[in-house]
């Protein structure tokens, strides 16, 4: 094993290993464990709900969408944000940051192996919301063709590969969250305050969106285009909105992993 | 000698204070240096400046021969470092915060880690503990981890910012007899620490650090051989007893209730209780009082063992 696959590993045991990240991702995994259950004692009656839990009885592999969408406002970036709050300010914190810089590591290693976990995450968080939603939704609800937002029906395989296709959407929205709070946890000892911090950020996002005259704001905010994951249920799939999505979310963690880097590289350590 | 750590105008200022004002360190190679001075004198900022965590506002430094801190990824992995007391995370084990430590290190070997730093625990006394959760240890296991830590590889230079504190009179014992041990191997050792009897026990160098500033910096024989020997004398005249040493030569005699003291100067201590005999003085003890490095320290210092502000 390389020096900085060790430590990588070491950091993936720190996140994985401790019983809060535990907890954080047995709620995560329970909401398609309730949406699917929910929805078989209490089926939906007729279509055309905005979500996609009327679809669940039709197809299970809908329990993950649902999950996913349901998800996505608050629980995921949530995760993320005390994942990526802890990470520079939960060591400063500790004061393991003081001994892991003299040991040495450098600081830009630091900072791309806590962001190197911190994708790992998002994407673990992402996938496991879906797996847990796929295996539920498909043992009550059973699977077959799915029926898309544009009416078409496609093959099991596809559906699943859209499905795929949406959590690799959502995880680098994610990762985009996880750039924010990587930079905001190189500026303080306190890891909560950082994690709130983020989640401020994420949430006033949400908000300025729906504040119709701001709309020139709009383009710029963090979660604007999340919501085009659902460009990959239409057909033809919608490349322009994923694309546009995912620059996006590129830009954001350029610019925030960049800030971080700044700030941190020069940054007295005295804790 | 070449020096282990040099400091060329070493200067640390936090908004308006100077907390470190431009200090020529030279710790000799090979040598235990004791870093002396009062809380709050700078010591421990002069170390983060040493390690790197905190960069200077003038000047620069050298380790094991190389410039800091354009060398760190040289130096460093041969630096064994315990700084302003030990930092782990609370829900890993003792040896589990180790490896964590051992595998940032790119330069060690992770084949060989789970024995280094089972050796690191058996050279600390910890190894029974190495199981348990950090947060169930004590303080003294905790400052046992910490030296555990500066252990995990071979090294050159230990900085060991206070390491008996918090530990029990038989571990600080054990703790000095492996500083000695490391150093007896040809570490060079820098040993910040307040505790006097500390560095008159191990160490070879003494640095005094006074509100910032390096204010003494020799080896300890030649510290000790600057403060003059005293002659003490118990009595219950201890007026009678001043006048007679006043009388033989001694000087900056004074006096207590029970007891009259003065410089020996060149003066044989046999001469001084034959005059005192002589003259009749009711001697009870008489003693030659070495110079104490705690009055040494204060003369320096000023201040003993005040905060410095």
């Amino acid at each position: 094993m390389s020096a900085v696959s060790r430590f990588l590993a070491s950091e993936l045991w720190l996140i994985f290993g401790r019983r809060r990240n535990w907890l954080g991702l047995a709620v995560l995994s329970a909401v398609p464990i309730i949406i699917a259950f929910a929805v078989k004692a209490n089926p939906p009656s007729g279509r055309g709900g905005p979500d996609f839990i009327s679809a669940i009885t039709e197809n299970g592999m809908f329990v993950a969408l649902a999950a996913l969408a349901i998800e996505l406002p608050l629980f995921l970036p949530l995760a993320v944000a005390t994942i990526s709050g802890d990470s520079i300010a939960g060591e400063a914190n500790l004061g393991t940051l003081r001994y892991l810089l003299a040991v040495p590591v450098h600081r830009t290693k630091l900072l791309a192996v806590k962001y190197a976990a911190i994708v790992i995450f998002a994407v673990a968080a992402t996938v496991l919301v879906a797996a847990v939603g796929l295996l539920f939704g498909l043992v009550l609800f059973g699977g077959g063709e799915a029926t898309l937002l544009s009416g078409r029906q496609v093959s099991m395989g596809e559906g699943l590969l859209r499905l795929l296709g949406i959590c690799a959407y959502l995880a680098v929205n994610l990762c985009a969250v996880g750039a924010i709070g990587l930079f905001v946890s190189s500026l303080t000892e306190q890891p909560i305050g950082a994690a709130i911090a983020t989640m401020i950020l994420t949430m006033g996002s949400f908000i300025l969106d729906a504040i119709q005259e701001l709309e020139w704001l709009h383009p710029y905010l963090l979660t604007h285009l999340w919501l085009n994951f659902g460009d990959l249920l239409r057909d033809p799939v919608g490349w322009d909105g994923v694309r546009s999505g995912l620059v996006h979310a590129g830009a954001y963690i350029v610019i925030f992993c960049a800030a971080a880097w700044a700030r941190f590289g020069t940054k007295d350590v005295t804790s | 000698m070449s020096e282990a750590v040099q400091t060329f105008g070493l200067s640390k200022r936090f908004g308006r204070q100077l907390a470190v004002d431009s200090i020529d360190l030279a710790v000799p190679s090979g040598s235990v240096y004791g870093f002396l001075g009062p809380n709050g004198s700078g010591k421990t900022t002069t170390i983060r400046l040493l390690l790197g965590l905190i960069s200077p506002t003038r000047g620069r430094h050298a380790m094991l021969g190389e410039d800091m801190p354009g060398a760190a990824g040289r130096v460093l992995p041969r630096v064994g470092a315990l700084v302003e007391g030990p930092a782990f995370h609370p829900y890993l084990s003792g040896r589990d915060n180790l490896l964590r430590l051992d595998a940032a290190d790119r330069t060690a070997l992770a084949r060989t880690a789970r024995q280094r730093a089972d050796a690191a625990l058996e050279r600390v006394g910890l190894l029974a503990a190495a199981r348990k959760r950090y947060r169930a240890y004590s303080l003294g296991m905790r400052q046992r981890l910490a030296l555990a830590a500066t252990l995990l590889s071979p090294r050159d230079l230990l900085i060991l910012d206070e390491p008996t504190n918090g530990l029990d009179p038989q571990g600080t014992r054990e703790v000095r007899a492996l500083i000695s041990n490391l150093a007896r191997d040809g570490a060079t050792v820098l040993l910040s620490t307040h505790l006097l009897s500390e560095v008159e026990q191990i160490c070879t160098h003494v640095g005094v650090m006074h509100l910032g500033k390096l204010v003494a910096q020799a080896p300890l024989a030649e510290l000790r051989a600057g403060v003059a020997p005293r002659a003490a004398v118990e009595t219950a005249q201890p007026e009678q007893a001043a006048s007679v040493l006043r009388q033989l030569g001694l000087s900056d005699v004074e006096t207590v209730p029970t007891r009259a003291t003065g410089v020996l100067g060149g003066i044989a201590p046999e001469k001084v209780v034959e005059g005192l005999v002589h003259a009749g003085v009711p001697v009870r003890g008489f003693a030659v009082v070495a110079p104490d490095l705690e009055e040494l320290f204060v003369s320096l210092t000023g201040e003993g063992f005040d905060v410095s502000g």
